[in-house]
């Protein structure tokens, strides 16, 4: 089946992909070239805003790719969108140069005041972009191999497994709270200021970062499409209902789980490189096992196993937690805990499982 | 028809969107920005902050409001989440157009919304007591920085409790790390040996405390007074100071100087088996002055709570706001930059009883206060610096900085300048 | 040895002021008092080098209510009136204050607590008091307290001592307080100049515990320059060095058992939920957390007897916990069975609700549950080694529980169908087992334990609604790690977890420590996927 034809019958998908592709042109060009005082001005904020949610819709497609397809339930997702954002950050770090506070011209601030005599090893080659981009795809990819390989072999499944997640990405929060490691402790990296040369606090620079958000979900999102319509998908979606009788039937299940799972990781540590530059930040927070388990309730909330249902969750919640966080402070975990609980109770295939049905009815 | 009915709505739209913006203006406020988490894990810290901003901000309004206008508080909730802490900073400038802006408590907070504030050369005004290192434009330290904390609480109990161990434990993130290295290195100047120090990290939240208490108590067990300058942060200080307890550790033996556990700390706590043990602070509830008796009288009144207690931090907003206050009057009008530069030199009474001055490196003059824990939950001051301690941006005690200095006055204008080799670093 | 000779000299002086002493000691009746109430007079003043001479005069005084006066100002319990300064002791009472006269000693009446103004001290004077104490307290009847006392006299030792510890061990009985005593004479004996008397003293003073003896010891081998007196001290020194390794051995295991009782406890309530009838419950951590403000609300309710009140609490909070349990399974749960990631995902929505809940109710501030006096201290077991009875208490409680808990499962009717129901539903279901009761009360068994556990963490740590959070995946680990729906495996797993722990932090700190822990639960469970003891249950694997 070709991306083509795959594409044909996924008529969510194909909204989904209209509205991103819309907002990529649009939204940019609505920030640039309308004057402010027009009521189609789309502000910096809203676009960074609009450029958070683009990652997060990526990273949703991760996570679905994993739990959706493959019935792996990851609650450590956090930890491969965080590692990918550490790898932007670190290039937007060396980016930095003399123009560090203390004008240390090789070593980051937080080094600088805490007595570091020398660039750890890990931080060579982050000075250039396509090493720290390598670096991006390569260590997520990396530790979601090392940890699927071990625990895909020893047919560790279930929710064995998504506890298992969860202690990696816990046990990376501790480390990367420790502030031996080099990674700037609790305060994480910040204060960047230009990337390729471009100056991060520029509109155009924004702007070319949400359209790279916009392109990336896109082809994370084709790309998806493609794995799960495949031969490969239909295996993926036969471990997931039945993981024995695909084993008898001669098939490799670890190496698909294993290389679906590496994939995803792969996805998410690209929306964290996105999600870097946009929001300024990073800090070990991101790994924290909360983090992760919103991710997952995302997904379940546009319904899983739908790609577009994945990036409709993201985006979906997170405009919720944006409102609701400023007009109701207290209701929103409130809010949040409710939708965990109502969503697996009523609503199993999530929002757009809603639509679906209307469609079908 | 289908156009027509479009155009109609266009116009109706616009035409709101133009009334909505008149509407603003005829309002006619000054909007101050209250940027503290209202939910997640600071929210215990950082929710009576914003009422403390919300309560100057109506005696303010009750005073005549600022240039003839009222000021009214815009509160959004960055939710203890950091990278929200800078996408909120952005939403109160861009969106709500504030004129400065109140808020933070982490350091992480502060260092996620700097470049924010940079960037659009707005002002953040940040009321806690945090590591120094740092001298921006924008940003008006009313917190402790080292100098006006720790050292003096080093000093007070070298001197007057002949304390010659030292263990230095602390929560692992920056401002412990940095104030520790600041204090061995004072502490070594001041000619302790190495032994004679003791550096202990821990992770956010810690709560078993058995080995590395056992471990104080067997280093303080060496013949030498040995006191603990604890950088504790939150959570971990309540099992903290319970094994210290069980153990036998009491404030004769090995007393605890902390600078994170003010009074709203110990509201958690039982404080009998803390009796003794110290903080380091530069204002106390337990102050006795007129101008901080009005004040807990007036925050009473305004959370409608009387045992509510009010803390250091607090006392930080009272005195960033009334600066700002006093430099806008002075340069009339809040446009962030004649605020700069009017805000330096700019004196106003703090709640001790004395009078706080905006440095050139935007930190603040303060006493700095040495107190000890009672069975009540309140402080008793048994130590104060006889006059004013101005705020250092960059230490003399860390090899990195000790050439830097910060003036934002005009003809220097720079926050890292370094002498060595006369240059400002950034930008 | 000059800088010996030099201090015996210096001490001369207050030698002799401390041989005058006793001659005070005899002054009796009024001038007894006149000298007490001097004292009090001076100790009115807010200056505290006044109040600290007012503290020697008042101690000295050799009036019997110099003790009682002391302990109370220490205790903080001492005021005075504003209006003429007179010294009365305080017992408040909401915004009033009975007050009794510390002179007179009789009941002055009630006044308001603006009225009178606490004599307040500081750090310096409350070693001055404590010190002042140990002195009155060396003659006193108690043998404990003679003991503290010598002790306290062991830190601050000088040759002036000795003529008190002469006479003092001419009538001393007790035994321990004959050691205590023997060994500050030992060490007296190691700072004279007769290497003689320093060789009897080493040889009085091996194996000897004590940490002054150590620092002495250390500080003699530096010092010394007799040969023979040089080694004798350092092979004293290194057995004596030896034998504290060991104890200190001893209490790692302690530090390493009561952290594996506190993670038994938090794991055992999820062992059941998660092993017996495979749910994963996310929202365990605040069970515990409930049952930890069940027991702040029962010591708000009854202030005056918190030993008592912690007792309730085990109860209460078992309920309390295990109906909001069974709340859970009925609205909840019971829709999800079979679908166990589901489950994880709507039980951590509960626990967000719950959480939050709390922070509505009781603040988001952290709530304070005091300890009762018999759980707060130590067991000194020797000089190096002490077991906080509040841990001990933890670490008894935490086997109890578990031994009921096994007993219940293993012996009881309830036991065997939940067990039945475990192994093989349908089977049990056909044998007349009412599966879904039995899921409902399984589920508040487990729910219930939690809340237990909540108990004993409210002794511990912070009681807030982060309290369950931070437990929550130690608790998974704990049982994933000993084998899941195996209870023997949770204890053996969380004890061994617990002095993994403590040995590996003195090495690599605290966090470090965590970390390796959990990749080494991470490597094992892929190993062994069973954990340490696989049993069949629902959850297979």
């Amino acid at each position: 089946m070709t991306l083509f034809q795959a594409l044909k019958t996924d008529r969510g998908g194909m909204i989904t992909l209209t509205i991103i592709a819309l907002a990529t042109v649009v939204v940019p060009v609505c920030n640039l070239l309308v004057p402010e005082s027009n009521p189609f001005h789309v502000s910096t904020f809203t676009m960074a805003l609009l450029g958070k949610y683009l990652c997060y819709g990526l990273l949703a497609i991760g996570v679905d790719l994993v739990w959706g397809y493959l019935g792996i339930l990851s609650l450590g997702h956090g930890a491969f969108f965080a590692l990918g954002g550490y790898g932007m950050g670190m290039y937007l770090m060396r980016q930095i140069g003399s123009r560090g506070v203390y004008g240390n011209p090789l070593l980051p601030d937080f080094m600088v005041f805490l007595n570091w005599q020398q660039l750890p090893w890990f931080w060579h080659g982050f000075q250039w972009f396509w090493f720290a981009m390598l670096m991006v795809i390569l260590v997520p990819a990396l530790l979601a191999f090392v940890f699927g390989w071990f625990a895909f072999r020893s047919r560790v499944t279930g929710v064995y497994l998504s506890i298992m997640t969860q202690a990696l990405t816990y046990a990376l929060l501790l480390a990367f709270y420790r502030n031996e490691m080099g990674f700037g402790g609790n305060n994480g990296l910040t204060d960047f200021k230009d990337i390729l040369g471009f100056s991060l606090q520029a509109d155009t620079t924004r702007a070319g970062l949400f359209i790279a958000s916009g392109v990336a979900l896109m082809f994370g999102y084709l790309s998806c499409l493609y794995i799960t319509r495949s031969r490969l998908g239909r295996v993926c979606t036969a471990i997931r209902d039945q993981e024995d009788r695909v084993r008898f039937i001669g098939y490799r299940v670890e190496n698909v789980k294993l290389w679906i799972f590496t994939f995803s990781a792969v996805l998410a540590g690209i929306a964290g490189a996105l999600y870097v530059p946009q929001v300024g930040i990073i800090n070990p927070n991101e790994f924290s096992p909360l983090a992760s388990i919103e991710m997952v309730v995302w997904v379940a909330v546009g319904g899983r196993a739908t790609l577009y249902g994945a990036v409709a969750g993201a985006l979906l919640v997170n405009y919720a937690k944006s409102y609701l966080t400023v007009a109701m402070p207290d209701a929103w975990l409130f809010a949040l805990g409710a939708l965990f609980v109502l969503v697996t109770l009523f609503l199993p295939r999530g929002v757009t499982g809603l639509l679906r049905k209307k469609e079908v009815a | 028809m289908k156009t027509r009915l479009l155009s109609f709505a266009l116009t109706v739209a616009v035409g709101m969107t133009t009334l909505l913006s008149g509407q603003a203006v005829a309002a006619d406020t000054i909007k101050v920005g209250v940027l503290h988490s209202l939910s997640g894990t600071m929210a215990i810290s950082e929710t009576t902050l914003k009422d403390t901003m919300l309560m100057l901000i109506d005696e303010q309004n009750k005073k005549g409001g600022l240039l003839g206008k009222k000021l009214e508080a815009v509160v959004v909730d960055p939710a203890s989440d950091w990278p929200l802490f800078a996408e909120k900073a952005r939403e109160l400038i861009t969106k709500d157009k504030v004129a400065a802006v109140f808020g933070c408590w982490t350091s992480v907070s502060r260092k996620s919304v700097l470049p924010v504030f940079e960037e659009l050369n707005s002002l953040l005004f940040y009321p806690v007591q945090y590591e120094g290192e740092e001298s921006s434009r924008n940003v008006f330290y009313t917190g402790a920085a080292p100098n006006q904390q720790a050292i003096p609480a080093v000093d007070y109990l070298m001197k007057d409790m002949g304390v010659k161990r030292w263990v230095l434990a602390g929560t692992d993130y920056v401002y412990p790390r940095t104030t520790n290295k600041i204090l061995a290195a004072y502490l070594k100047a001041k000619g302790v040996a190495d032994k004679d120090i003791m550096i202990n990290y821990t992770p956010f939240g810690h709560s078993d405390w058995q080995s590395i208490v056992a471990e104080i108590k067997k280093f303080g067990n060496a013949g030498k007074k040995t006191a603990v300058v604890s950088t504790i942060n939150g959570d971990a200080n309540v099992p903290f100071y319970k094994e210290l307890g069980n153990q036998g550790i009491t404030a004769d033996t090995i007393p605890v100087v902390a600078f994170s556990v003010g009074e709203e700390e110990l509201s958690g706590i039982d404080t009998k088996p803390l009796v003794g043990h110290l903080a380091a602070w530069n204002y106390f509830m337990s102050v006795e002055s007129e101008t901080n008796d009005n004040f807990i009288e007036a925050w009473h009144t305004f959370i409608k709570n009387d045992k509510r207690v009010t803390n250091d931090p607090m006392e930080a907003h009272f005195i960033g706001f009334n600066m700002w206050i006093k430099a806008v009057e002075k340069a009339g009008t809040t446009d962030a930059a004649a605020v700069q530069e009017a805000i330096i030199g700019v004196t106003v009474p703090n709640l001790s009883g004395g009078y706080s001055a905006m440095m050139p490196n935007h930190h603040i003059t303060k006493p700095v206060l040495i107190g000890e824990i009672q069975d009540d939950g309140q402080f008793e001051v048994v130590w104060q610096t006889p006059g004013m301690v101005a705020g250092d941006a960059w230490s003399d005690y860390l090899p990195g900085s000790k050439d830097l200095l910060s003036d934002w006055r005009t003809p220097l204008a720079c926050g890292n300048f370094n002498v060595k080799i006369g240059k400002c670093s950034a930008k | 040895m000059t800088i010996r000779f030099y201090l015996t000299r210096a001490w001369l002086p207050l030698l002799f002021l401390l041989l005058s002493v006793p001659p005070a000691i005899a002054v009796s009746g009024p001038a007894a008092e006149q000298q007490l109430q001097q004292g009090l007079a001076r100790l009115v003043h807010g200056n505290f080098q006044e109040k600290e001479a007012a503290i020697t005069q008042i101690a000295t005084s050799s009036d019997p209510k110099a003790k009682e006066i002391l302990e109370a100002l220490l205790a903080g319990k001492i005021y005075r009136l504003k209006k003429d300064n007179t010294l009365v002791y305080t017992a408040r009472k909401g915004a009033k204050a009975d007050i009794i006269g510390v002179l007179s000693g009789n009941a002055l009446g009630t006044v308001k607590k603006r009225a009178i103004k606490k004599i307040t001290i500081n750090n310096r004077l409350r070693g001055k008091l404590r010190g002042q104490l140990a002195l009155i307290d060396l003659h006193s009847s108690d043998p404990k307290q003679r003991l503290a006392a010598v002790n306290k006299l062991i830190k601050t030792l000088d040759p002036a001592s000795a003529i008190t510890l002469e006479t003092l061990l001419q009538t001393e009985k007790n035994t321990k307080v004959r050691e205590a005593l023997l060994t500050a004479r030992a060490i007296i004996g190691l700072r004279t100049d007769s290497g003689e008397r320093r060789l009897q003293a080493l040889e009085n003073l091996q194996g000897n515990l004590n940490p002054a003896v150590k620092n002495e010891l250390t500080s003699l081998i530096a010092a010394e320059k007799d040969k023979t007196v040089r080694l004798k001290a350092v092979a004293t020194l290194s057995s004596i060095e030896s034998e504290i390794a060991f104890y200190a051995l001893l209490e790692k295991i302690f530090f390493g058992l009561s952290l594996g009782s506190v993670l038994v406890l938090a794991a055992i309530g999820l062992a059941i939920t998660f092993g017996v009838i495979g749910v994963i419950n996310m929202a365990h951590g605040e069970l515990i957390m409930l049952g930890a403000y069940t027991t702040y609300v029962i010591q708000q309710f009854m202030p005056n007897s918190i030993g008592l009140a912690l007792f309730l609490a085990i109860p209460a909070a078992f309920i309390v916990s295990a109906l909001v349990g069974i709340l859970i399974e009925r609205t909840v749960i019971r829709f999800l069975y079979g679908r166990p990631l589901e489950t994880l995902l709507a039980t951590f929505g509960i626990s967000l609700i719950l959480q939050q809940s709390v922070r509505t109710i009781f603040s988001p501030l952290n709530r304070s549950v005091s300890t009762p006096a018999w759980m707060s201290g130590s067991l000194q077991l020797n000089p190096v080694l002490s077991l906080t009875t509040n841990r001990m208490t933890i670490l008894i409680f935490a086997l109890l529980v578990f031994a009921g808990l096994y007993i219940t499962l293993k012996k009881s009717s309830i036991g065997l169908q939940v067990r039945a129901v475990a192994q093989n539903r349908s089977m049990a279901r056909a044998m007349g087992v009412k599966a879904a009761r039995v899921d409902a009360l399984t589920f508040g068994l487990g729910s219930g334990i939690a809340g237990i556990a909540g108990v004993a963490l409210s002794q511990l740590t912070n009681v807030g609604p982060n309290l369950g959070q931070s437990y929550i995946i130690d608790s998974f680990m704990v049982v994933v790690f000993g084998g899941v729906g195996n209870l023997w495996g949770t204890l053996v797993g969380g004890l061994t977890l617990g002095v993994a722990n403590k040995f590996l932090e003195p090495w690599t700190g605290a966090v470090l420590a965590k970390i390796l822990i959990l990749v080494f639960i991470i490597l094992f469970i892929q190993k062994r996927p069973q954990g340490l003891f696989p049993q069949k249950g629902r959850a297979g694997a």
